[in-house]
């Protein structure tokens, strides 16, 4: 089940990892992505620290790790088709980590709601 | 204070997102989105809005004289109807605007110049006008429109007669009928591509504007947004005002020499006489992955030679590239750029980084 954060990542768990990506709204409000950085395996991750600069045709902005812990996997294929976090925001996920502190996120309806402020 | 242009409650119709630009509220992109936007003046034809632009319209047998004065570039030997580019410069040599001339007739041109520089301007040329010289700034009366393309032309045809079409790029015709209305259609435009800019009455431009949507839609044509209008323009190494140009930037160093004409008189031809250019204008291609952006600095080796003016993801090239302005004596192929921490390695290219085939 997909979870939210305020700065508009989602997360979603998966045994004892979570996968993390860019809610469709944030998609949305950015344009075209035509950049990303990834960080590597093996790097931490830190709540509330960018791992990531998303970059549009107009701007660059940051992805905010939701959890704390080591990165197991990254979707590489993000480096080449970046686009693809504009056709399917919840396919397109970015890191896996394993995680050991998650902070508090907010529902799929919460996070709509909040949206919609 | 920010305004609305005639077209405001067209954009809304249209789903534009939008934007506060140079003082006026203007969509940054409409639903189809800035890199479908871009794609679509490249390849068959959008319409953009430029109402903001300014029209200063100067008149009078002191007119060609004041004109000539205020302009780097020299206005002799333009024939009615002749659009001619120039920068017009401060005492110091510094650029106060960029912006096209129009001749009417030896009596009579116009000044198109930057939205957000309409205010400086009307105060610069009202302090430089010579006699018998008339200036009205027209901006509040006009819109704006430009049709941009290769299938501009085609479009264009169908609510206006060939022969009223301005055939040669930098040409306009005047007095020409849109939906009723009287219009001046030029070949010019911000894109790199073949195209129009058409002023109408600002109570018109809503039909015309809509009227081009309706005939051009089967030839692709689609509104854009002011983001494309950026990285079209930057593609075609065109200047942007306040970006590559300002006040502080001698007019010598941003890559327009061609515009400048020494052996006529003009405010700021002293300075530029007696101050040799120190930066120049380049294009580069990012080597490294990752995107340079305006401010960036620019290094050779740990020398910091100057910054980055313009740069993004070009969606016609599909890398990254950047316009910068660095030291006149730098003459290496490659710099770097920090890209927010990061030394991102990048190749000098030719400019434009973007030509239309013919």
């Amino acid at each position: 089940m997909k979870q939210f954060t305020k700065t508009h990542e989602w997360v979603m768990s998966q045994g004892n990892t979570v996968k993390v990506g860019l809610s469709d709204f944030a998609q949305k409000e950015m344009g075209d992505i035509v950049y990303v950085s990834l960080p590597s395996v093996g790097d931490s991750v830190t709540i509330g620290k960018s791992f990531s600069d998303v970059e549009s045709v107009k701007a660059v902005s940051e992805v905010f790790s939701p959890v704390t812990g080591k990165v197991v996997a990254v979707n590489e294929e993000l480096l080449d088709k970046p686009e693809m976090i504009n056709e399917a925001p919840y396919d397109a996920w970015m890191i896996e980590v394993e995680a050991t502190e998650t902070e508090e996120l907010l529902t799929e309806e919460e996070y709509n709601e909040f949206i919609k402020k | 204070m920010t305004k609305q242009t005639p077209l405001y409650n067209a954009h809304v119709r249209h789903g534009g997102k939008m934007v506060e630009f140079g003082g006026f509220i203007l969509p940054i992109q409409y639903e189809t989105g800035l890199i479908a936007e871009h794609n679509a003046v490249r390849n068959d034809a959008g319409i953009f809005d430029v109402s903001h632009m300014g029209e200063f319209d100067i008149s009078g047998k002191g007119a060609f004289n004041t004109v000539q004065n205020l302009i780097c570039n020299d206005i002799t030997g333009m024939k009615d109807g002749d659009c001619r580019y120039t920068m017009m410069l401060n005492d110091n040599g510094g650029i106060v605007d960029d912006f096209i001339v129009y001749k009417f007739s030896d009596t009579h041109y116009w000044l198109v110049v930057n939205a957000g520089n309409t205010p400086k301007d009307d105060a610069w040329v009202k302090n430089h006008l010579l006699s018998d010289t008339v200036f009205v700034n027209k901006s509040e009366e006009y819109g704006q429109m430009a049709l941009q393309g290769p299938k501009a032309e085609k479009i264009l045809n169908k609510l206006v007669d060939e022969k009223f079409i301005p055939k040669g790029n930098y040409t306009f015709t005047d007095d020409v009928e849109i939906c009723g209305a009287k219009c001046v259609i030029s070949r010019t435009g911000y894109t790199g591509e073949d195209g129009f800019e058409i002023y109408c009455p600002a109570t018109a431009t809503e039909k015309i504007f809509e009227k081009l949507l309706e005939v051009g839609a089967n030839d692709g044509l689609i509104p854009c947004g002011l983001g494309c209008r950026d990285t079209l323009r930057f593609e075609a190494c065109m200047p942007l005002y306040g970006h590559e140009l300002n006040e502080d930037f001698l007019a010598t160093e941003v890559g327009l020499n061609i515009f400048i004409k020494m052996d006529k008189d003009f405010v700021g031809k002293n300075a530029l006489a007696q101050n040799a250019p120190k930066f120049k204008r380049k294009g580069v291609k990012l080597l490294d992955r990752g995107i340079a952006r305006e401010h960036s600095d620019v290094f050779d080796g740990d020398r910091k030679i100057g910054f980055v003016t313009t740069g993004t993801h070009s969606p016609t090239l599909g890398y990254a590239i950047a316009m910068v302005r660095i030291e006149k004596d730098f003459n290496g192929d490659t710099v770097e750029i920090d890209v927010r921490g990061k030394r991102i390695k990048a190749q000098i290219v030719k400019m434009p980084f973007y030509k239309r085939s013919y």
